[in-house]
């Protein structure tokens, strides 16, 4: 069963609290990992790892550096779902 | 020769969550040992079925992200630091002259196989990107100087068991050198897992009495049948006499000497004439200014093997001659368990506050002394009395490793 876009905002919050302790309210489809979130790499790739296994879906390393903000990672997480 | 001293003392063990903790469930009596409740005994048909588990939740003391980000041992290790930092008075230090030397034995054991089982059971994508920061046994050292805002250095000795010891004689040798003004100093240890209690276990190291615990870890006694394990950390915030009473610092004892040898004997056994061991302790003697008649006291190694027990005390027994049964000796290990890389540690500060409070901690478990062993064995807390105290404190690692330190009393 594919997630929704909304569902998919939740549980990536819940996974950037779960890594960063940022509150999952403050995470929003316009903010900025690095800038707004200010997540390192080290926290990306964990949060892309988690995602992977939570979404069920595959994230490749060379699309990471497109996912500029929690809006990119929420589409890409909903496109690339079977 | 620089006097160096002793300001801060923190650690969590398998007696009490902190210093103070710890040092009353010794003097106390206490036994760290207890059966292990984790599904993995039965699982994998363990064959010793307890250890010495650190009392402290690092989750209730450390942020979220630390625990997140750190392995146990480094949890340990951070929180020992902390308490003996806050101990020391919090020092304004430039980042600079702040050094820390921090020890483990085996490092990150959980965080790698945690992460082999991760990567057997769904594939290498699944594996943390934090995996190898939180495994490298350097990871405590760099906790704590991140955490401290060390800037004079972060290393990390391993020398097994003599591991907390070697740390501290290292900064003994920093501060003598001038490297630093400050150097945090010990050692951490967490793998009650079951790979390390099977791989002690099929070497016939550890003690198997399943069915007592409390009674297993028993230095010196004719019933002895190896070493608990134990889990935790410690830590000591140094620095030279000048820098501490400058900053009207409290001073517990001073850090009269550091030793390291090696025995190029056998890979586990120690010599068993205790030559590596003897030299080691004159070594952190000489370096004290002081001679073997000066000693008053003994933290013996000490892990209740079999072999380990009689081997330190032949070595004691070329230092000390026949003087060697006079001097109070306190194993603590019959307590603590064994923490491997940060046994030492720990064992340091329960020799600092022996000095400080005057009082040799107790040996439990001491039913049937070995004969071959005729130590005077503190078995209830005695008195050191008023005068001048010299007191080492011995570890031992595999590989050969010997290390020594020996602390001062320091009267104000």
């Amino acid at each position: 069963m594919a997630f929704t876009s909304e569902e998919v905002l939740a549980g990536l919050a819940e996974l950037i609290n779960d890594e960063t302790g940022i509150a999952t309210d403050s995470v929003a489809l316009d903010k900025s990992f690095t800038d707004d979130l200010d997540i390192d790499s080290i926290s990306m790739m964990t949060i892309v790892v988690n995602a992977e296994e939570k979404f069920d879906v595959k994230i490749p390393d060379e699309e990471v550096k497109n996912l500029t903000t929690v809006g990119d990672a929420v589409t890409f997480i909903v496109n690339a779902q079977g | 020769m620089t006097t160096i001293v002793v300001t801060g003392i923190g650690a969590t063990s398998p007696i009490g969550g902190t210093t103070r903790d710890s040092w009353s469930a010794l003097l106390a009596g206490a036994s760290g040992a207890r059966p292990i409740e984790e599904e993995w005994i039965e699982k994998y048909e363990i064959p010793v079925t307890f250890a010495a588990q650190a009392l402290v939740r690092p989750e209730e003391v450390l942020e979220r992200q630390e625990v997140k980000r750190l392995d146990p041992s480094s949890q340990f290790a951070l929180i020992a630091a902390r308490e003996a930092w806050a101990d020391a008075g919090s020092p304004e230090v430039a980042p600079e002259r702040i050094l820390v030397d921090y020890a483990t034995g085996i490092g990150g054991l959980w965080t790698l196989l945690d992460a082999w089982d991760t990567l057997r059971e769904k594939g290498p994508r699944r594996v943390l990107p934090m995996t190898i920061p939180m495994l490298m046994p350097n990871a405590a050292a760099a906790a704590i100087s991140m955490h401290l805002g060390a800037r004079a250095g972060a290393r990390s000795v391993v020398s097994a068991c003599a591991s907390g010891t070697e740390s501290i004689a290292n900064a003994y040798e920093h501060l003598q050198l001038g490297l630093a003004d400050v150097v945090v100093a010990g050692g951490t240890e967490a793998v009650v897992h079951p790979l390390p209690i099977a791989a002690f276990a099929s070497m016939q190291a550890l003690s198997k009495r399943n069915d007592d615990p409390a009674a297993a870890s028993r230095p010196y006694d004719v019933d002895r049948d190896g070493f608990v394990l134990g889990e935790g950390a410690a830590a000591l915030v140094l620095e030279t006499k000048e820098h501490a009473l400058a900053r009207g610092a409290r001073i517990y004892a001073e850090l009269a000497g550091g030793s390291v040898t090696s025995d190029s004997y056998h890979i586990t056994a120690p010599d068993p004439e205790g030559s590596g061991a003897a030299r080691a302790v004159i070594a952190a003697l000489e370096q004290a200014g002081a001679t073997a008649d000066d000693v008053t006291h003994i933290n013996a190694h000490a892990t209740s093997t079999p072999v380990g027990d009689v081997a330190e005390f032949e070595a004691l027994k070329r230092v000390f001659g026949d003087r060697v049964g006079e001097i109070p000796v306190s194993a603590t290990k019959a307590s603590t368990g064994h923490l491997l890389g940060g046994t030492g540690a720990l064992e340091a500060i329960f020799t600092i506050l022996a000095l400080h409070e005057r009082t040799a901690p107790p040996t439990i478990n001491l039913d049937n002394q070995d004969e071959r062993i005729p130590l005077d064995v503190v078995t209830s807390p005695r008195a050191l009395g008023d005068g001048p105290q010299l007191a080492i404190s011995n570890s031992f690692g595999f590989g050969g490793h010997n290390s020594v330190v020996a602390f001062r009393s320091y009267d104000d």
